[in-house]
């Protein structure tokens, strides 16, 4: 495992991915293993560098991962190195996944300053945002200047694992009615940049009309700042310049009014807190199964011998107790 | 819960015969395994390194236009010079039986010809990978 | 047709059949109910009578052959008059042994050329190109200059045989060559015959071998339909296939339905470019597959025709040449068996009996050594004479569509061309054909249907003899077609000579000539011509369209 970290820390891009196999599964890895990994994940933490991390989200269709490959493209002429995570929906029944992000960055692939790894959605409780945040802090610290997290589409899942990043643009398409998809789902909330793609099509001006409007009534997550709606065509290119720039804008803004440490530290907080759910959820998974301990506490609720709110109390005080066990 | 396989099923060089090879990727994820399927005209380079990126258990190669020798074996050649063969490289489509034979003794650990069912490929792969 | 009592005495007659049917068991077990949908999955009964096309309106739904609505066939007297084209695809390795093969196809009786071409070929690469590494000849022939193409048809007078030449992302390029070559023979361009597939939509959504986008590739395809039509007017421009959507996996339903959304949108392509609908539509053509479902594939050409001709009325054709479905047909590649390939020239001669009976005008058998390997000498004679055999002796040939009429062919017909409807309806929904490319829709439906067809056969419900049943356990026996390694030798030789010893700047100026021309609106066939007549290779000239034109991504669709 050292050799792993040491090679992967010079850039072998065999060692980080194996490395960012061990940590995205810590999950489910043995325990045996743990202790080598949280060692790993040690040292990588200390050659953290607190790079800009970008999350893009959309509708399925709306040529995120197209646009994606075009930013990555614009990250390259300024010499960085991009990492690149792309995140697909796991099958609910099998828990195998068909990751087909990769293959619409087909023109970036011999890209050696260019790394992309595919991730699956792994369904509820599979702990995806706690580790999607190992492996951005794994390329960070092995050398990659910017990381792009690309997320499968709009939800609160979705929503979780893009608060990762400190930029977040949500990708939109004309027409489909779509603008107000994202407002029932708060994507409008944690937008930065908001991106309409294919904007070749018609039916445009109409949607990014709407977003202005919306914008205007005071959604969106800097109320002092203006978020900026810019049109794309990522098939042909068009408008991504435009894009990342303000891309590059919202990171200076950032590091101006809040700064750097500031951003790395809400990192490691967000990342805490998913992994304190991740274990919360694990814990009331045993609490919850037949013969837990809450099964026991829904029987005193039908016998109106205890309310929910005492019950839901005394699960969270007294949990792991009776008859569960914590990992 | 384990850690799913991972398989990268592959379209080397010029072949548009993508049918196979999208049956295979959807039944392998049926089968609850992570699935990297390349797309087509994929270089041997693309597809090494997209193995190598994604930490692939499993290479598959669908090859049914008759370039198969060079190209597998460009790919092989690929792997061991990238210290990267432990991955597991099997292939499919339209290789003769000697073409196979060759294979096999370069290093693809099995070819699977037309007739194949899915679920032959998918216990091969989960009887072979260690998770 | 029918007159009322009749057809109260048939419905009669059928309740007292159902009545007695009625208690039985089916005699096989209940997977075998799958049986009774045919491979579109449409429901089958056990017996067709006047009773299921009793609405029939025989003049104007299904009338004589070689009239509207075209049913029966496009031409008056179909092979009384002329036996369909026998034309074997062939081609691989150099250009000089393909042209043996050419040469030995004729020899045994074969009526039609047709040239299979290699993938570096097929995508417009020269041999030589870093892409076509470990390609040449694997599948095809190659051709990267007009050099080859003079090698190919040596001794070949194209003013006495039609050629069809399955190319599309480079057909522009390719016919150019084949023009320039004919030229060379001394031939008249209004003398020489074929087609050239030049089918870019169906590329997009199921062979692959596309280069371009979709609107630089629409605008090459008018530009060989306008320039045919001119100078070319014994050319099928165009051959609408559907064999591929099958081959990828369709239903026949899916495989008529999209082949023909596709030729509608060459048509509105074409005359939303201002050229006039009966101009170019007589020189349209088809190409589908044929299966293994006899009565199915029969049904499905007969529909094909009377769409067709209806849908060219309503568009405004005013020739009645505007209105004919012509078709080549192949059998299917996707159907024949690795185990056991002497079953399949059975197969292969159902499926030709069936395309014959359902009035195709050209005709491919696939060879028995199919799913080996390009076919063996061998092999290829019997695919032949399968062919002749049916021509010569089973007397089929005597009347034109001979199960005009059966109950059964009638209403699978009328059936086919209503889930047919269904699918235009969604396709227009959607925007049109190449909205519908661009949504994945074609994609998505075949990717479903060639994933359930798997599973039918793996679950057993759905028996090949030979594959998941009837199995022997005995190696494959039969002689393989090797390619003869020394032919790549021999082709990237004369590439090289060629490359040293041609006008290079009269190339130069060609190819920029060609470069100007397709920034704008000009018909691009003639600047086609002047680079490859200046030996411009196949790659050089493509490479100066892949600038200007960019290259289609395709997007996977499961």
């Amino acid at each position: 495992m050292k050799d792993i970290v040491k090679s992967a820390l010079k850039g072998d891009n065999l060692s980080i991915a194996r490395l960012i196999s061990r940590a995205e599964r810590e999950v489910m890895a043995d325990p045996v293993g743990s202790a080598d990994l949280l060692s790993a994940m040690r040292t990588i933490h200390k050659k953290v560098r607190g790079v800009p991390v970008v999350g893009v989200t959309g509708v399925g269709g709306s040529g995120k991962s197209t646009l994606v490959a075009r930013l990555a493209r614009e990250y390259r002429k300024d010499g960085k190195r991009v990492g690149i995570i792309a995140i697909d929906p796991t099958s609910p029944f099998s828990g195998g996944a068909l990751l087909g992000d990769r293959v619409r960055m087909s023109d970036i692939m011999t890209d050696k300053g260019i790394f992309i790894r595919s991730m699956g959605t792994r369904g509820a409780f599979g702990g995806l945002a706690s580790a999607v945040y190992d492996v951005a802090w794994i390329l960070d610290a092995c050398g990659f200047d910017a990381i792009i997290v690309e997320t499968v589409g709009v939800g609160q899942d979705e929503i979780d694992v893009v608060k990762i990043a400190e930029t977040t643009l949500v990708v939109l398409v004309p027409g489909l009615g779509d603008s107000i998809q994202m407002i029932k789902a708060g994507i409008m909330e944690i937008g930065d940049v908001l991106v309409v793609n294919k904007a070749d099509m018609p039916g445009v001006e109409q949607t990014v009309g709407e977003l202005e409007a919306m914008l205007d009534l005071g959604g969106g997550r800097m109320k002092d700042r203006k978020i900026p709606v810019i049109r794309t065509v990522a098939k042909t290119g068009e408008g991504v310049i435009e894009l990342y720039a303000a891309l590059c804008a919202h990171r200076e803004y950032l590091e101006k009014t809040v700064g750097r440490d500031t951003i790395c530290r809400r990192r490691y907080e967000g990342a805490l807190l998913e992994i304190v759910k991740d274990k919360v959820m694990e814990r009331m998974l045993d609490e919850f199964g037949a013969g837990g301990h809450a099964q026991k506490l829904v029987d005193k609720i039908v016998r109106s011998e205890i309310d929910l709110r005492t019950a839901a109390d005394e699960i969270i005080q007294h949990g792991g107790k009776n008859g569960s066990h914590s990992k | 819960m384990n850690r799913p396989i991972r398989v990268v099923v592959a379209k080397p060089g010029l072949d548009g015969h993508d049918r196979g090879a999208k049956v295979v990727a959807r039944a392998l994820r049926d089968a609850g395994m992570e699935v990297i399927y390349t797309g087509l005209h994929q270089t041997p380079e693309m597809i090494v390194e997209t193995a190598i990126q994604e930490d692939a258990d499993v290479i598959g190669l669908s090859a049914l236009s008759g370039a198969h020798m060079t190209l597998f074996q460009d790919i092989l050649d690929m792997l061991k010079e990238k210290k990267a063969d432990n991955i597991m490289v099997l292939g499919g489509g339209i290789i003769p039986d000697d073409d196979a034979k060759a294979l096999k003794k370069a290093g693809v650990t099995e070819i699977f010809g037309p007739g194949t069912t899915t679920d032959n490929i998918v216990s091969f792969i989960s009887g072979k990978v260690k998770r | 047709m029918f007159t009322k009592e009749a057809l109260d005495e048939v419905k009669k007659q059928r309740k007292r059949w159902e009545d007695a049917h009625k208690g039985k068991t089916p005699h096989s077990k209940p997977a075998s109910e799958r049986r009774h949908k045919n491979l579109s999955n449409l429901d089958i009964r056990p017996v067709y009578g006047p009773d299921d096309i009793a609405n029939m309106d025989y003049a104007n739904d299904v009338g004589f052959p070689g009239g509207e609505p075209y049913l029966r066939g496009v031409h008056t007297d179909m092979y009384r008059g002329k036996p369909w084209t026998m034309r074997l695809f062939a081609g691989f390795g150099s250009a000089e042994e393909t042209n043996k093969r050419y040469k030995y196809l004729l020899g045994h009786g074969e009526t039609g050329l047709s040239v299979a071409f290699d993938y570096p070929t097929l995508y417009g690469y020269d041999t030589d190109h870093k892409l076509a590494r470990g390609e040449f000849g694997k599948c095809g022939v190659a051709i990267s200059s007009l050099k080859d193409m003079e090698i190919l048809f040596d001794g070949i007078p194209l003013d006495k045989i039609t050629t069809s030449m399955t190319i599309n992302g480079p057909a522009a390029v390719v016919w150019a060559m084949y023009i320039a070559n004919a030229q060379k023979q001394g031939i008249p361009l209004d003398k020489i015959g074929g087609t050239i597939q030049n089918d870019i939509l169906k590329e997009y959504i199921a062979q692959k071998s596309f280069i371009f986008p979709p609107e630089p590739s629409m605008r090459l395809i008018v530009d060989t339909f306008e320039f045919g039509s001119k100078y070319v007017p014994r050319w099928n421009t165009i051959s609408i296939s559907g064999y591929h959507i099958r081959e990828a996996g369709s239903t026949a339903v899916q495989e008529l339905a999209f082949t023909l959304a596709d030729g509608l949108a060459y048509v509105r392509a074409a005359v939303e470019r201002g050229l006039g609908i009966d101009e170019f539509a007589p020189r349209l053509s088809f190409f589908f597959n044929c299966h293994n479902d006899f009565f199915e594939e029969i049904a499905k050409y007969r529909a094909a025709r009377r769409i067709w001709s209806r849908e060219m009325r309503k568009l405004g054709a005013k020739k009645d040449r505007s209105l004919w479905m012509r078709f080549h047909t192949q059998t299917a590649g996707c159907a024949l068996s690795a185990q056991q390939p002497e079953n399949n020239i059975v197969r292969v001669a159902l499926q030709a009996l069936a395309a014959v009976l359902g009035g195709t005008q050209s005709l491919h058998t696939n060879s028995m050594d199919e799913a080996l390997a390009l076919p063996s000498e061998k092999a290829v004679l019997i695919a032949l004479r399968t062919q002749q055999i049916i021509a010569e002796e089973t007397g089929v040939i005597n009347t034109v569509d001979p199960l005009g009429g059966s109950y059964y062919v009638e209403a699978l017909t009328n059936k086919m061309e209503e889930e047919a409807y269904r699918y235009f309806e969604n396709i227009e929904r959607l925007g049109g054909v190449i909205p519908a490319i661009e949504k994945g829709f074609f994609q998505r439906e075949i990717a479903q249907a060639s994933f359930k067809y798997q599973k039918e056969i793996e679950n057993k419900e759905r028996l090949v003899v030979g594959v998941n049943s009837y199995q022997v356990s005995a190696p494959i026996d039969i002689p393989l077609l090797k390619i003869d390694v020394e032919g790549e030798k021999r082709h990237m030789a004369r590439l090289s000579k060629l490359r040293a010893e041609r006008n290079s700047s009269k190339v130069a100026s060609a190819l920029s000539a060609l470069e100007t021309a397709s920034k704008g609106k000009e018909n691009l066939m003639p600047f086609i011509i002047d680079a490859v007549k200046a030996y411009a290779t196949l790659g050089e000239t493509c490479a100066v369209l892949r600038r200007v034109f960019g290259e289609y991504n395709d997007p996977v669709i499961y």
